[in-house]
């Protein structure tokens, strides 16, 4: 790893502060755990001449039950959100999902907003200055074309996130606080199909909170494909919310990450409600979330393996919570 | 530009100017000169540069130095007392934990963490916290077996 840039740390009290210091220095960066933002400027990834740390940030730190949601602070670090007994008991897909972000020393500094924002990866990519010189550099820093798709006008860098498909298919809503105040907005309008560009947010607006709806009757859960049990980011990851009614799906929520430039929320499964969980259920689970994601090379591990290995995960999980539904 | 960091280091309170760029595990070793924080892949692969920050496990090389301004830090070094090895450095001593060495600190530090949160972890537990400690020696086998001894699970030889 090479030596960190030249640049000074701000490190604001506050959250408006923070948002202040934004504006004031347009080309600062936020950071809160560092353990993705750190590694990729020591690689020449990423370059600021200014830090704003929102280590001081109290505010960004809660977690509070509001009538039937949870609202958490986009500060909260991976760790407490993965022990934290309301999340393991009312959105296990969240906690399981937060479980499995790289390893634990990873997890006491790394931050649900940093995880939701992390830097879309690919092997091209996450790479030393001299290895991406060779390749005469991609599309997504110092180079014109993308090495996963090089007839491409876009780059294909894959969206690794492992909290966000969870928050997707648990419904959940994002607050960007700005010059101008809070807005609020579905978690899925945050993500932008494009590996360069995969944030819709303002150049001046900090994600502050998520708040995630307390549905009554749902089980959830996340599973994720790795070469490794712990610090690999996902080959595939994929969350399932799930109501049943008696021997009929109630709900069907699927999303999926590690496969596409942004995570993906599976369309098409509404008309699965009122139906059984049979082979015919299964095929219209499988053909939609082969509709959704596009692998690319963007990592080692093939293309036709995590096309075909993604609904697998899917369905072996659909198939876990339906069991554990009908314990209830 | 350097400023003032203001911390706690292995208990002792310190002031130092530090540049706004240095990292924490460089503040370690260059700074103080605390060289038992190794410096492994120093990309936040490997664990090796695990310290504890006001307890909690964390990588030396993914941290600002100043990100952990006001807070308490402990070092491998913080842990013997009064030239006595802790019950982890002695149970990682006597069970052949440590072949080179390299990981050693980090697995200890990371080790010490779970041991004041969990004093007598499942062996399950034990290798969920270190799953971010690579060990390219021990085969990770005679490390769990060391954290075992250390917790109390077997008997310490006298």
């Amino acid at each position: 790893m090479g030596a960190l840039s030249d640049f000074s740390v701000l490190r604001p009290a506050s959250a408006a502060d923070a948002v202040r210091l934004r504006g004031e220095h347009p080309t600062s960066r936020f950071i809160a755990g560092g353990t993705d933002l750190v590694p990729n400027m020591r690689r020449g990834l990423v370059s600021t001449d200014i830090v704003i740390d929102l280590g001081n940030v109290g505010e960004m730190r809660e977690l509070q039950h509001q009538g039937g949601t949870l609202r958490i602070g986009a500060g909260v670090t991976l760790a407490t959100l993965a022990a934290d007994p309301r999340v393991r008991a009312r959105l296990p897909a969240l906690a399981q999902a937060a479980l499995c972000v790289a390893g634990p020393t990873h997890r006491t500094a790394a931050t649900l907003g940093g995880n939701l924002c992390l830097e879309t990866r690919c092997q091209y990519f996450n790479q030393s200055e001299s290895w991406r010189q060779g390749n005469n550099y991609c599309m997504k820093l110092a180079g014109d074309t993308c090495r996963v798709a090089p007839k491409s006008s876009r780059c294909y860098a894959a969206f690794s996130g492992d909290v966000a498909p969870a928050l997707l298919a648990l419904g959940a809503e994002v607050e960007l606080l700005g010059p101008q105040g809070i807005r609020r907005l579905p978690l899925a309008e945050l993500y932008v199909d494009d590996g360069m560009r995969w944030l819709a947010l303002g150049a001046d607006e900090l994600l502050f909170a998520v708040t995630v709806p307390l549905v009554a009757g749902r089980v959830s859960g996340y599973e994720k494909l790795r070469v490794r049990g712990a610090i690999d980011f996902p080959l595939a990851g994929v969350a399932v919310v799930l109501r049943r009614d008696g021997d009929a799906l109630g709900e069907l929520r699927i999303a999926c990450t590690g496969v596409s430039s942004r995570p993906e929320f599976v369309g098409g499964l509404d008309a699965l409600a009122g139906q059984p969980l049979d082979d015919a259920a299964f095929a219209v689970i499988e053909r939609q979330i082969k509709r959704t994601i596009q692998p690319m090379e963007t990592t080692t591990v093939s293309v036709p393996y995590r096309r075909r290995a993604t609904p697998v995960l899917a369905k072996r999980l659909v198939r876990r919570l339906w069991d554990e539904a009908k314990r209830r | 530009m350097k400023t003032l960091l203001t911390l706690s280091v292995n208990g002792r309170p310190r002031e130092d100017a530090v540049a706004g760029n240095a990292l924490l595990i460089d503040y370690l070793r260059d700074t103080l000169g605390l060289t038992g924080t190794k410096q492994g892949c120093d990309g936040g692969e490997c664990g090796a540069c695990t310290v504890l920050v006001d307890g909690q496990p964390r990588l030396a090389c993914c941290t600002l130095a100043h990100s952990v301004a006001g807070r308490s830090i402990e070092t491998i070094e913080g842990l013997s007392h009064e030239g006595n090895l802790s019950r982890l450095q002695r149970a990682f001593h006597e069970h052949l934990g440590s072949q080179c060495g390299f990981c050693t600190p980090g697995m200890i530090m990371a080790a010490e963490a779970l041991l004041r949160r969990t004093p007598q972890p499942s062996r399950d537990e034990i290798r969920a916290a270190l799953a971010g400690n690579l060990c390219r020696c021990t085969g990770y086998v005679k490390i769990i077996e060391s954290v075992e001894a250390a917790a109390g699970c077997e008997e310490v030889p006298a």
